[in-house]
């Protein structure tokens, strides 16, 4: 993955330890930065999510939606660290991957920039909580 | 009904300048064909075999006279001056060109009205009772909980790429008029110690595996219910297959795991999200109540309906439905012309049942998935100038729930999915069983058809089902018996060998005689067909020259 490609929404340094994998990180007690497949449990990182301030999702395919859930699971679990998508990640999708709570992303194809600003700012309120903070429609109709 | 505020509005609003930039994207060739499809499937916009097929979502099935003269204004304006209605209660137009859709949305903007989720990997378009609010045996209007499930799954930013496409429906009386236990997840609304709340079911489903619902969990209140269904969707999300596109349903996850562990599996995550605040307050369920309040009803006596027109009185016995309210009706108009394609309405037709709607009905039409148009709440004394309106447009024809009251997909003469021709066939069994004196003797039954295995149809569910099959490159059409989307939910079963398109009209009907030979008393054709078995018209439909013979029996 070349650096170009990389979208960060945070203000810290990007985490430049290598990831390792799910098995690796179980086994290995010190790693800061590990790389969940789509078909790994994100709930197996929980016990020692504290230490990591890395965690990227794979997305093999833009149809395989398993990442939003496991994006959405890390942070109901209160990770703060950076929660990176990666793989085949298209610019249409961004917007709902930052609603799970990805604010990094490693698309494979260049993201146009100007496409992601428009659709970022297209929604004003969303209609549902997830895990970005925006406020929901009945919260804003019921106070 | 339900009105939109600034934020719906402005959703929907910002729906349409989304889709605009996708198309121009599309057309510019920023977006490659592949990319592009799941953007505009998540707007309804399928590519069928002669032109794009745009799906405009109907949620839970409920319009006014306005928003369905904007229907019928499209149909002129965009496409062929018509419009078909779909068994999800929604409305499609076959002949829409990709650059116009913008336009389209934008102008459905207008009614508040748009085509999102109507298709897509994604929760679609909610579907409900088309008696709600008029129907007597209902424990509360199931609308306010479609419509609130409708606001949560709409852009659900976890659930937009789920293994397959995500169907719910919502029902609030024992007498199941919406297939609920056909639908990946549906509810059914009941009292427990004097509060609402939702049974659900999840798992049903037809296509080429049908499966009947399992009840997942017997009540849940409306303080819990979108946490419940994020913990339903979540174990879907994680685990329903993705490595087979016919294996990736709900129903297959469950079929694999098992209900019980399944129930496990939510029940944990229901209890890992409940705590988040993800369910809105009740002020929130209260303030869409009050869109479904009751009509402002005539309580003043009526006169008696004279009967004295036969086909009008033929109309009443078989299109007009009791209503909760003394004094009111509800009517259901055909779409089901002998001859014509189930669905199907002119835009003329869609402008008149919009100004009837207006004129009779409280301004409010709903959508049946049996592919007609209800008006829910009609004045027993308007009901002879409702008719005499409808028959003069060729909408009074008096077939509700009879054979020629056929579901069919679209089938060859549209979709590229198709095997085999859907309407044709539908139109030759509706000519054959023609008179509606017959129709009437054979009494309700369900006949649905489906172009291919995909079963849009719902062929599983017909008292009658036929399955279109392309066999070496002809078509051909197996005939399946006693499936019901009702509450007395069942799949058919495949009599055997197919036929060709005459060939099934004749089985059909050997299928009719010998019910009408064997049944007792009031007995439906679905009754009989319980009580007597498979063979009994296994045995009618293949060997009918033993019978005429005599036979064993």
């Amino acid at each position: 993955m070349s650096d170009f490609a990389l979208l960060r929404f945070r203000d810290d340094e990007p985490h430049d330890e290598p990831a390792v994998t799910l098995d690796a990180f179980i086994g290995q007690s010190n790693a800061t930065a590990v790389r969940l497949e789509s078909s790994d449990d994100a709930r197996a990182l929980l016990p020692q999510i504290a230490q990591l301030a890395l965690i990227e999702v794979s997305f093999p395919g833009y149809r395989d939606g398993r990442g939003y859930s496991s994006a959405r699971i890390l942070r109901e679990a209160g990770y703060t660290g950076e929660l990176r998508a990666a793989g085949d990640v298209l610019v249409d999708q961004i917007p709902l991957m930052r609603r799970c709570g990805f604010d990094s992303f490693a698309p494979e194809a260049p993201i146009d920039i100007d496409v992601l600003r428009a659709s970022l700012e297209r929604y004003d309120t969303p209609y549902q909580k997830a895990a970005d903070g925006a406020v929901p429609v009945w919260k804003l109709r019921h106070g | 009904m339900y009105k939109y505020d600034t934020y719906d509005q402005a959703i929907v609003d910002s729906r349409v300048d989304e889709f605009r930039d996708q198309v121009r994207r599309r057309l510019s060739g920023e977006l490659t064909e592949d990319q592009f499809k799941p953007l505009r499937l998540m707007n309804g916009l399928y590519l069928q075999l002669h032109a794009y097929m745009l799906r405009v979502a109907i949620p839970y099935g409920t319009l006014d006279g306005r928003q369905m003269r904007m229907l019928g204004h499209i149909a002129r304006k965009y496409d062929r001056g018509y419009g078909h209605f779909t068994t999800r209660q929604n409305l499609q137009f076959n002949w829409i060109k990709l650059d116009e859709t913008p336009d389209i949305l934008a102008e459905l903007a207008t009614v508040e009205m748009h085509a999102i989720q109507t298709s897509g990997n994604c929760i679609r378009n909610i579907s409900s009772d088309q008696f709600a609010g008029a129907a007597a045996d209902e424990v509360a209007d199931p609308r306010p909980w479609a419509e609130l499930i409708r606001q949560w799954s709409t852009f659900h930013p976890e659930f937009t790429y789920l293994p397959r496409k995500f169907k719910i429906c919502v029902i609030a009386a024992d007498e199941d008029r919406a297939a609920m236990r056909l639908h990946d997840i549906g509810i059914q609304l009941l009292v427990r110690d004097g509060e609402l709340g939702a049974k659900i079911f999840v798992g049903g489903g037809m296509g080429r595996t049908p499966m009947i619902s399992h009840e997942i969990k017997d009540f849940v209140t409306a303080d819990d219910l979108m946490s419940y269904l994020e913990a339903c969707l979540r174990v879907y999300n994680r685990y329903g297959r993705r490595d087979n596109i016919y294996k990736a349903r709900i129903k297959i996850l469950l079929h694999e795991i098992g209900a019980d562990e399944y129930r496990r599996q939510v029940e944990e995550e229901f209890a890992a999200v409940k705590g988040l605040g993800l369910d809105p307050p009740r002020a929130e369920l209260e303030r869409i109540t009050a869109f479904f309040g009751t009509p402002d009803f005539d309580t003043t006596p009526n006169a008696e309906i004279d009967r004295s027109d036969p086909d009008f009185a033929v109309w009443l016995d078989q299109n007009v439905k009791p209503h909760k309210q003394d004094g009111y009706a509800i009517v259901t108009i055909s779409l089901k012309p002998v001859g014509g394609i189930p669905g199907d309405a002119s835009a003329d037709q869609i402008d008149l049942m919009a100004d009837l709607a207006e004129r009779y009905s409280f301004d409010e039409l709903r959508v049946s998935h049996a592919q007609n148009i209800v008006l829910p709440h009609v004045r027993t004394r308007d009901l002879h100038d409702l008719w005499t309106a409808l028959a003069a447009a060729g909408l009074a024809e008096a077939n509700l729930d009879l054979i020629s009251d056929i579901i069919a997909c679209p089938g060859l003469d549209y979709c590229s999915l198709a095997n085999a021709r859907s309407i044709p066939l539908a139109q030759k069994i509706a000519t054959r069983f023609g008179d509606l004196g017959r129709q009437r003797e054979l009494g309700e039954l369900k006949l649905k058809i489906s172009g291919c295995i995909n079963a849009c149809g719902h062929h599983h569910a017909g008292h009658i089902g036929i399955l279109g099959v392309d066999k070496k490159g002809t078509e051909n059409y197996q005939l399946s018996l006693g499936g019901s989307g009702a509450e007395d939910v069942s799949l058919a079963k495949i009599t055997g060998p197919g036929f060709s398109e005459d060939g099934v009209v004749d089985a059909i009907e050997r299928v009719t005689d010998r019910y009408l030979e064997v049944r007792e008393g009031g007995e439906r054709f679905l009754d009989t067909y319980r009580r007597v078995g498979f063979e009994t018209f296994k045995e009618a439909i293949y060997n009918p020259v033993l019978e005429t013979n005599g036979g064993t029996k």
